[in-house]
């Protein structure tokens, strides 16, 4: 993993129970705030980042040195106004930016983890991010955000903690993984596996690492994340750097270089295993499961104001799915607003520069934001 | 304000639970917020309009209220309102059940088709009417299914649907409709104010 990587973090000593039984305790949780705790302390912004995120969310990333991966939205003067609002964003546990995961050392055996990690759920994810609240001693946070697999949090942080964030905004997410998200996850998976070098998860303890198939299962999940629109817009059947087919097996469409790339970066920054983790995490959420089939009962409890945000060229996450998250909440007076924007971005909208995307966020937390 | 606003607001109670179908850009809501403690959503078609509603700090749903009424349960709303958009819907006796079932009671208004205006439009020009409340051409109109004050009154008495309070309309002036100032009503007003209930 980024051994070198400099992060905040907090050491978790309070025990935590894990879904799968196992309990954790004294794990790091890394983390990064932007903006500053105001003295009322009731303008915290809690974000949660999805599979491939990390604590970075604006400003440089100290890793790739590329800006942070919700730099569209957060930041000086943006939607998410860091001049205004106080955010705190912890990488997940399970994860490979400081944060307990996989690749941490095992003291027990003074071996790295590997799969002999704990699976751990969202809810494990949450439950271990509730102890930032302590730390920065808020009791209240004004809202809690985030996209994709963080907005999967955003619905877990609320439904365990109805009573700790005055506005939600869960946004291309869905209650539960369907048939096709997790077949999705589990391509990736089986080409991490499939690569001679991940060696059953203990790679990093024989100095090796299963790029190739950790690039395989990005450059497959990075087609999700976009629309065919969308990438017909952007490549079509362009070429790379040729003039016609090479009759050959080299990257001759723009398509293919440009997933090779993605493919061959996110390998420097991304540990194997934690991909493991983290879309295992993802494929097992179910909150409706969790609440015995009514989704609703998730959210009987709370008084959080929530806005719902779907992507209509979403594929992975379509509107039907997060419109079940409204039609829950609605079914119990909850307040709950809802739109879909317009984008031919895909899954990928709510990172991107989508000006309605950003806009109505924006009015939509300054507006909740005035009326505290 | 428009007037019809002021009616709409009147039969509004306080701290009660109230969804305004097809919101538009939240103005009602808007108001109504401002000068009733109430507890008030919409449900609107347009993503243009949902955004205005949000920057007025407005919670409100994108959707069809022909087809998305139904994620409400029953009788979760005290009062839903229906301004001037009955007409244009596929089905509107649909949407009249789905506003009677979602809210205990319901306010709707209807733009009068019979108003002597548009009827002498028809009779002297023989051409679609246009007015203020009905500003388009026949080809470009949202509206599907034109009424008058005398249709919607019958309905509600077909259908055994309780008229609580029915009103007309012209120029500022309301004055309540009655089995007896019926007729005169339909010629003399431009848009007729019910409150309905089951």
């Amino acid at each position: 993993m980024n051994k070198n990587l400099n992060t905040k973090k907090i050491l978790i000593e309070k025990p935590l129970k894990l879904d799968c039984g196992q309990t954790i305790n004294n794990f790091p949780l890394a983390y990064e705030t932007y903006g500053n705790l105001n003295d009322k302390k009731d303008n915290a912004i809690l974000v949660f980042h999805a599979l491939t995120g990390d604590q970075f969310v604006s400003g440089k990333n100290p890793l790739t040195n590329k800006d942070g991966w919700w730099s569209y939205a957060v930041g000086p003067g943006k939607a998410i106004d860091t001049e205004k609002y106080f955010v705190i964003c912890a990488n997940v546990i399970g994860g490979c930016m400081g944060s307990f995961g996989p690749s941490n050392l095992n003291p027990d055996t003074n071996k790295i983890y590997g799969t002999n990690f704990p699976v751990i759920t969202i809810n494990d994810m949450v439950n271990a991010q509730y102890n930032l609240l302590n730390f920065f001693k808020i009791e209240k946070l004004f809202a809690v955000m985030g996209g994709s697999m963080g907005g999967m949090q955003v619905l877990q942080f609320v439904s365990n903690f109805p009573n700790k964030a005055k506005v939600a905004i869960p946004i291309a997410c869905t209650s539960n993984h369907s048939a096709q998200n997790i077949a999705l996850n589990e391509l990736g998976r089986q080409s991490i596996m499939a690569d001679v070098n991940w060696l059953n998860g203990d790679y990093s303890n024989q100095n090796k690492n299963p790029n190739k198939g950790l690039s395989v299962a990005r450059m497959a999940a990075h087609i999700t994340y976009l629309s065919k629109n969308g990438l017909q817009e952007k490549f079509g059947r362009k070429l790379q750097e040729r003039d016609d087919l090479k009759f050959s097996f080299d990257a001759d469409f723009q398509i293919e270089s440009y997933l090779r790339h993605q493919g061959s970066v996110f390998v420097d920054r991304f540990d194997a295993n934690s991909y493991l983790y983290i879309t295992r995490a993802m494929d097992y959420f179910d909150l409706i499961k969790e609440h015995g089939g009514n989704l609703s009962k998730a959210f009987a409890k709370t008084k959080t104001k929530f806005l719902v945000i779907s992507f209509t060229s979403d594929w992975l996450y379509p509107t039907t799915e997060n419109k079940e998250i409204v039609i829950a909440l609605n079914a119990i007076g909850a307040d709950v607003g809802f739109v879909e924007i317009e984008s031919d971005k895909g899954h990928d909208s709510f990172l991107l520069n989508v000006p309605e995307f950003l806009n109505t966020l924006k009015d939509y937390i300054n507006n909740s934001y005035l009326k505290n | 304000m428009k007037q019809e606003f002021k009616i709409i607001s009147n039969f509004i109670e306080k701290n009660t639970r109230v969804l305004d179908v097809g919101c538009g850009d939240g103005t009602l809501m808007q108001h109504l917020k401002q000068n009733k403690e109430i507890d008030i959503r919409g449900i609107e078609i347009s993503k243009n309009n949902i955004q205005k509603c949000f920057a007025k700090g407005l919670t409100v749903i994108e959707g069809d209220a022909e087809k998305d009424l139904i994620q409400f349960p029953d009788a979760s709303f005290d009062c839903v309102i229906l301004s001037q958009t009955l007409q244009a819907f596929l089905n509107p006796e649909t949407v009249i059940k789905e506003l009677l079932r979602v809210g205990k009671k319901a306010i709707v208004t209807v733009p009068n088709f019979g108003f002597w205006k548009v009827r002498l439009h028809l009779l002297t020009k023989g051409t679609m009417p246009i007015t203020k409340n009905l500003p388009d051409e026949w080809y470009n109109t949202p509206n599907l299914h034109m009424c008058t004050i005398k249709d919607f009154y019958k309905f509600c008495h077909e259908r055994d649907i309780k008229l609580n309070k029915a009103l007309a309309l012209h120029n500022e002036k309301t004055s309540s409709i009655n089995e007896l100032n019926l007729n005169i009503k339909n010629l003399s007003a431009e848009l007729g104010i019910f409150l309905i209930g089951k």
